[in-house]
């Protein structure tokens, strides 16, 4: 089968959309700025919307996100930006002049539509996911996969290091997170 | 037609507390209207000044936030005009200084100089949509626009207003932008 359409309950490895979401909490994060992504969308995306806990913008590209998340950081409100790998590619030139040459703190968590979790993203057949990582290497943006559940545990440290020493992260996301 | 230093010049009259993200022609311009720890210059990243205004205006929704954004900035990031809409900061004034021109990468004219941002605006559901071309109603409105509920639009129709400097290191000066965090901590 075609990794995009492993769902999660197909999976065997579970990675609860719950204990992401408790940990996105834990570190402070208000807003989360999204372009919808369906690795995402159903663990992740879809309990944010009705959390009232969370402060959600939809935005249309991705690298509105980064400006966004710029000003918030400016008054001291911290941001998640929800998207697919592919919105990160797109969104390069934004990174690059806002969050690393401005050095402001954007997080981001970032689906890897068609990554097969048994493998590591850089050794993935896919292209698109195989580059991730080494561009975020060349960028010189941290970055952590959140594959299984003891991932979870690096959310909060990495969010809160990026907004203490004000620079970039990358959360990649690498199977479906379930609804539990 | 206006000049945009002197539709700033009218701007400047009305401006005190407020948050302005200004970016390239727009920004030098508004500079030689003094220095103020509240400006925001987003240079480095075309298209993004009216999602850093956005984000500003969510994270102080007390405070008021000006957007002054070139044509070919506004282009490279329409889809702001619907997201800014949907999200509907109250304290989000957003101007377009169109003059038909990528002014600060040589002047060479955007796709369709005739383009009607305002039309678009409206129709991304701005609670209020102004177009100006005449100075004198424009330094009649200005203050009235301020003071409106957002998300406010206006369009400055103006030409090229004299050959510009940009002293890019000044503008991307990290002292700025820790002035700009400090000063919206205090107030």
């Amino acid at each position: 089968m075609d990794a995009d359409l492993i769902a999660a309950e197909d999976d065997q490895v579970e990675l609860k959309g719950s204990t992401i979401i408790a940990a996105i909490k834990a570190s402070g994060v208000e807003f989360i700025l999204s372009v919808p992504d369906i690795v995402t969308s159903g663990g992740l995306l879809r309990p944010i919307a009705r959390d009232p806990a969370f402060k959600l913008v939809r935005v249309c590209k991705e690298d509105e996100c980064i400006g966004i998340a710029s000003g918030l950081s400016y008054c001291d409100r911290r941001a998640l930006t929800l998207i697919q790998y592919t919105g990160f590619l797109d969104s390069i030139n934004a990174i690059r002049g806002v969050a690393i040459e401005y050095r402001q703190p954007i997080c981001m968590m970032i689906g890897l539509l068609g990554h097969d979790p048994s493998t590591a993203p850089r050794n993935s057949p896919r292209y698109g996911v195989r580059i991730i990582e080494p561009i975020l290497d060349a960028m010189g943006i941290p970055h952590h996969l959140i594959n299984a559940e003891a991932d979870v545990a690096k959310i909060r440290p990495a969010i809160d290091d990026a907004y203490a020493t004000s620079h970039p992260l990358a959360l990649l996301i690498g199977r479906r997170p379930s609804g539990a | 037609m206006m000049k945009r230093d002197q539709c700033f010049r009218a701007l400047a009259r009305h401006v005190n507390d407020e948050v302005v993200v200004a970016t390239y022609s727009s920004a030098v311009d508004w500079l030689e209207l003094g220095e103020r720890a509240l400006n925001y210059f987003s240079v480095g990243a075309m298209g993004l000044d009216s999602s850093h205004a956005l984000g500003l205006a969510l994270g102080r929704p007390e405070k008021r936030v000006i957007c002054l954004q070139g044509d070919g900035s506004l282009l490279m990031n329409l889809g702001s005009l619907v997201t800014i809409a949907a999200a509907a900061p109250k304290n989000l004034v957003h101007f377009v200084v169109q003059n038909g021109t990528y002014e600060a990468n040589g002047s060479h004219p955007i796709p369709n100089t005739g383009v009607e941002f305002a039309a678009m605006a409206r129709a991304a559901g701005y609670a209020h949509v102004h177009e100006f071309s005449e100075l004198a109603n424009f330094e009649q409105q200005a203050g009235h626009i301020l003071q409106q509920d957002g998300p406010v639009f206006a369009t400055l129709h103006v030409e090229r207003s004299k050959p510009l400097t940009y002293d890019y290191a000044n503008l991307y000066d990290a002292a700025r932008r820790a002035a700009l965090k400090a000063a919206l901590r205090e107030r």
